[in-house]
């Protein structure tokens, strides 16, 4: 059905208010398309075909009687499985939540309803986020859709599998260390991590909640841009939110980076970076040289401690967040209650929580233990301090900071996940961003043996517009978007 | 062999503490696991942080309040529908000791 | 063994109950009554993706009582995250503050004064800080015992202040009067109503002989702390005594039996790993602040017993009665305001009503008396219309009817009997009765107080004692010049 595959937010907006094609028909086509290939993608967790045809049927009324459409009406959308929806499941991928269904909607949610957004279902992910290969998720991996035997990268790997399988056309992702940019990169999407503050955090089920935020992914940097202008903004539940003129983000998509001054860090090309990596990433960088920007080479010495920085603040929050799941009000709750309260509740934990959440969790409880907490968390947030100054010097001088992605091509499922800390070296390149609360894209800028590789743009807080135009510029330039994967 | 940074009988203890049960296998194998992690995290070593304060929110937000001001709470239907356990309108928890 | 040296600190959480709403989110703080988790929202009940809101007033009536209780405000203050697992948390860890780690609470080094035996006292307030209450657990029977656990979280949020003490108190009865003190200046304040079930609960630390610290936790009220602490003295003594020692821990003060008991909870239970909370800012507490709630401050119970004593000349004594409880003091001033008889209003209210409402357990605000029907109760004895004697029957039927005393009166007939020609029958009628008395009462003034010792009980009290004196005396002048007895 070559309806589905292509189409853009931007032009399903379009034709759906020129009523050149309903919403119902787009959305048909868009679980046509799902039914034929989720079985060797498995993005989604949820699928909610019946709702969204439903939600799709009345905007189809709202064309027809006139009324005010929203800015995304008809246009499929995909959740990752950390934000709540309510009354749908939303599960974390995790045995604990396996069944546990909302009371509210996430602040997100609620604005792209207003905007007539169908969401389609709910994707696949590392379980509570813990991971970079959705291959902790308790209900199987995602397989990356340019090589099947291959990890889409994670932790929000669902949803950037299911767009690069033109299962959807938006998603939601979540970045605490990475996790939208790296399936982005996996994938050869765009996703953007907002700067910290910029998105409403309520709803968003924690893992470490003074590095992550909410953001957007799709398949060009327009649709990005679109759903990041609805969706970031003051919201009074959260109270990290910041209050900022609403902005238009499509109005900063400009062709052109005449003299934008571009950094280029050495720590993001260290020694753990590939070849093909290096060489399609420098081709990038010389690319928007090329284009009318300017590069240089600098250092941010204090990145080379953000990797154990970001886990040991990443697993200390997430020791605390996760304390909650309990099974009493909501959650996995084994049947047997025969021992004491903390007997019963280490026993559901351990059932009830994957070996990776298992990890973390212990291991933040010991970094926050009396004894520990000076040596490690506290030491982490003074580190935390040097790398943001780090980024405040470079973006003195630059306009924004560029590296890859990931400093490996996607490998094969199965590949590393019995030894955690290589698996944690895979952030190398995204976690610096989380710690500097920054904002970051990732874009294609190429392919190696087909396999996709990603590029990030990094700029100064609440400069989400200078990274946009960079990306746009870099995008309406080169054909990686036009490139699709070997999917049925 | 190098001597464990964290032996098994210290992986029971944050176990305890954290409240999650291990199995033997996994007690053995978290406290290898950790063994390393902990090494790379002793990187963090390396930096003077002498006179570097700590960073405990990236934004510079002070003073984020709400008024007091009452809204409805979610009806109760809502608040039991997702309970694992309970009786009557309370919700059902092991015993204490 | 002599009475060893006690040393007691405590550790008080207040609600502030004149909030309307929780510390964190909108969930009504009015909980008393209402069904088990029908207050509570994704916020308050630990709901995944849910974030905390600061409550603005929450934090200008903890800077308030801050002011009251002398104490440094920071300027500066975070919220840290206290971890720990219990079923009646949400979350399995409160949001509260912590003076360590780089936590700064709402105030420290503060103080206050009390009074006992005769003596001024200070007790000092090592920290004040604000913190959400957790929920409440039903136990089926007593919590070492009940095989499982009932949880209503309706509670889960509400505002909590915690107030520290040094361990400046020398016994149970100063950590009770403590507690009272307390409880009537945050009522001045207006942040507070102790009436209010479970609204002051306090654990305490305790020492004997500068021996270990045990802590005793559970008690729900300045006369469950008197109990908690004495029977802790003495099983600490018993022990003591038999030459063991005291182990260093927590126990748990179980009102039903009267006694504390081991929760044999780990010692691992106290690594609460402390950091600050992410989901909240810091809170920069301003001159512009502090200056705007000393303005509203409302007047202080030291204050108001100088101006009892000064402007309504009551004693000393008297005053600090009426004060160290709000409603009693504000009630006091309603009277004079209707009557202008201080002295009067007070010597009642401190005698008998304060007496009656002891004896009966209640409150002021339990009862039906207003200060209206104080007032008209007192101007019936002075014009004459009933006896002090007789208000003093009245009295308790106010307090437990609402009846109007007028209402009393007419009711059970008690006007005062001020008629000559009554009292005269009456007086003959006694004359009859005691002639012996009668004749003794010619040259014995004892007898006389005898003679109108039965006129009032001929008159169930009712007689004007003075009149009735008069007619006595006047009886008896008469019998004298008679020369005889009748």
């Amino acid at each position: 059905m070559s309806k589905t595959r292509g189409l853009t937010a931007k032009e399903i907006v379009r034709d759906i208010r020129s009523k050149e094609m309903s919403a119902e028909e787009r959305v048909a086509s868009i679980f046509e398309r799902i039914h034929k290939v989720e079985d060797e993608v498995h993005a989604f967790v949820t699928l909610l075909e019946d709702e969204a045809l439903e939600k799709a049927r009345e905007i189809d009324e709202k064309v027809l009687k006139g009324k005010t459409l929203g800015k995304l009406a008809g246009v499929p959308i995909a959740v990752k499985d950390v934000i709540c929806t309510k009354g749908i499941r939303t599960t974390c991928s995790s045995h604990m939540l396996e069944s546990f269904i909302p009371p509210y909607d996430a602040t997100v949610i609620e604005r792209i309803k207003r905007e007539d957004a169908v969401i389609i279902g709910k994707t696949n992910m590392d379980e509570f986020a813990m991971g970079s290969t959705t291959e902790t998720s308790y209900f199987g991996p995602t397989h990356n859709p340019w090589d099947l035997s291959r990890v889409p990268g994670g932790s929000s790997g669902g949803s950037g599998a299911a767009i690069a399988a033109d299962e959807t056309v938006l998603a939601f992702g979540s970045d605490t260390g990475g996790s939208i940019r790296c399936p982005a990169s996996y994938c050869s999407t765009v996703g953007i991590k907002p700067t910290y503050g910029l998105v409403s955090r309520f709803g968003l089920i924690a893992y470490a909640n003074s590095l992550e935020q909410i953001g957007p992914m799709a398949k060009n940097v327009y649709d990005c841009a679109l759903l990041l202008s609805l969706i970031a903004g003051y919201d009074f539940r959260d109270s990290t939110s910041v209050r900022m003129p609403l902005r238009d983000y499509t109005s900063s998509l400009k062709n052109n980076v005449e003299g934008f001054k571009i950094g280029v860090p050495k720590e993001f090309f260290g020694e753990g970076t590939s070849e093909a990596v290096r060489k399609l990433v420098w081709k990038a960088i010389h690319k928007l040289q090329e284009l009318g920007g300017t590069y240089e080479e600098t250092s941010l010495p204090s990145l080379e401690y953000a990797l154990p920085t970001y886990y040991i603040i990443a697993m200390s929050e997430a020791s605390s967040n996760l304390a909650r799941y309990d099974g009493l009000r909501y959650g996995y709750r084994i049947d047997r209650d025969e021992a004491d309260w903390s007997t019963v509740y280490s026993k559901n934990r351990r059932i009830g929580f994957g070996a990776e959440v298992r990890r973390r969790v212990i291991l933040g409880t010991y970094a926050l233990s009396a004894g520990y907490y000076n040596k490690y968390y506290l030491k982490a947030l003074k580190i935390r301090t040097l790398i943001r100054r780090d980024f405040e010097a470079a973006f003195q001088k630059f306009d924004v900071v560029v590296g890859p992605t990931m400093p490996i091509p996607p490998f094969k499922i199965g590949e590393k996940i019995e030894d955690p800390l290589a698996l944690y070296m895979c952030d190398i390149d995204t976690v610096p961003v989380n710690l500097a609360g920054l904002p970051a894209i990732s874009i294609p800028c190429g392919f190696t043996e087909g396999l996709p590789i990603g590029m990030q743009i990094m700029a100064p807080p609440f400069h989400e517009d200078v990274m946009l135009r960079v990306a746009y510029t870099f995008e309406r330039n080169t054909s990686c978007k036009d490139r699709k994967p070997p999917l049925k | 062999m190098k001597k464990r940074r964290i032996s098994k009988k210290e992986v029971e203890h944050i176990a305890w503490l954290a409240r999650i049960e291990l199995s033997e296998e996994e007690k053995d194998l978290f406290s290898k696991q950790f063994d390393d992690i902990l090494r790379f995290f002793e990187k963090i070593d390396e930096v003077d942080t002498e006179r570097v304060p700590p960073t405990y929110h990236v934004l510079d937000l002070v003073n984020v309040y709400r008024e007091d001001e009452v809204s409805p709470s979610l009806p109760i239907e809502e608040t039991l529908k997702s309970a694992p356990k309970r009786e009557r309108r309370f919700l059902k928890a092991p015993r204490i000791v | 063994m002599a009475m060893p040296k006690v040393k007691i600190g405590l550790e008080i959480h207040c609600q502030l109950t004149s909030l309307k709403s929780k510390l964190f989110c909108r969930c009504s703080s009015d909980y008393r009554g209402k069904d088990p988790n029908s207050l509570v929202c994704p916020v308050c009940f630990g709901v995944p993706g849910a974030l905390p809101v600061l409550n603005r007033r929450a934090v200008e009536c903890a800077v308030m009582t801050a002011l009251a209780l002398n104490a440094k405000i920071s300027d500066r203050m975070f919220f840290f995250r206290k971890n720990y697992y219990y079923p009646d948390m949400p979350k399995n860890f409160q949001i509260s503050q912590y003076d360590r780690a780089g936590g700064v609470p709402l105030a420290v080094d503060g103080y206050l004064h009390m009074e006992v035996d005769g003596k001024q006292k200070k007790i000092r307030i090592s920290r004040v800080h604000l913190e959400e209450d957790p929920g409440r657990l039903i136990h089926l029977g007593p919590i070492d015992q009940s095989p499982y656990t009932l949880v209503d979280y309706n509670r889960a949020g509400i505002t909590l202040l915690e107030i520290v003490t040094e361990p400046d108190l020398d016994s149970p009865k100063e950590a009770r009067i403590l507690l009272q003190r307390l409880r009537s200046m945050l009522e001045h304040l207006e942040v507070f109503d102790g009436s209010l079930e479970g609204a002051m609960r306090c654990d305490a630390n305790i020492s004997l002989a500068g021996g270990t610290r045990v802590e005793v936790k559970n008690i729900s009220s300045f006369k469950e702390v008197e109990r908690a602490l004495t029977f802790e003295i003495i099983r600490q003594k018993d022990l003591l005594e038999k030459g063991l020692a005291v182990e260093r821990e927590t126990r748990h003060w179980d009102e039903t039996r009267r006694i504390t008991i081991t929760l044999r909870t780990k010692e691992e239970e106290h690594d609460y790993r402390y950091f600050p909370e992410p989901d909240l800012v810091p809170i920069v507490i301003t001159e512009d602040l502090i200056r705007e709630v000393k303005a509203r401050m409302p007047e202080l119970p030291e204050a108001r017993m100088q101006r009892f004593t000064a402007t309504y000349g009551l004693p000393r004594y008297d005053s600090g009665v009426l004060v160290g409880d709000k409603a009693l003091a504000d009630f006091f001033e309603r009277c004079v305001k209707l009557y202008n008889k201080p002295k009067e209003i007070s010597n009642w209210m401190m005698s008998d009503l304060l007496r009656y409402l002891h004896e009966n357990d209640l409150e002021l605000s339990e009862s039906k008396i207003t200060p209206e029907h104080l007032v008209e109760m007192i101007k019936l004895i002075d014009e004459g219309v009933i006896s002090g004697k007789i208000a003093k029957q009245v009295l308790p039927e106010i307090v437990v009817t609402g009846r109007r005393p007028w209402q009393i009166v007419e009711l059970k007939g008690l006007m005062k009997i001020a008629s000559r020609e009554v009292l005269e029958k009456t007086v003959d009628k006694v004359f009859s009765k005691n002639p012996k008395a009668v004749e003794d009462a010619l040259i014995d003034e004892k007898a006389v107080h005898f003679l109108v010792g039965q006129v009032m009980k001929e008159t169930k009290g009712k007689a004007d004692p003075e009149l009735a004196n008069q007619v006595i005396r006047e009886r008896l002048q008469s019998i004298k010049q008679k020369g005889s007895p009748r």
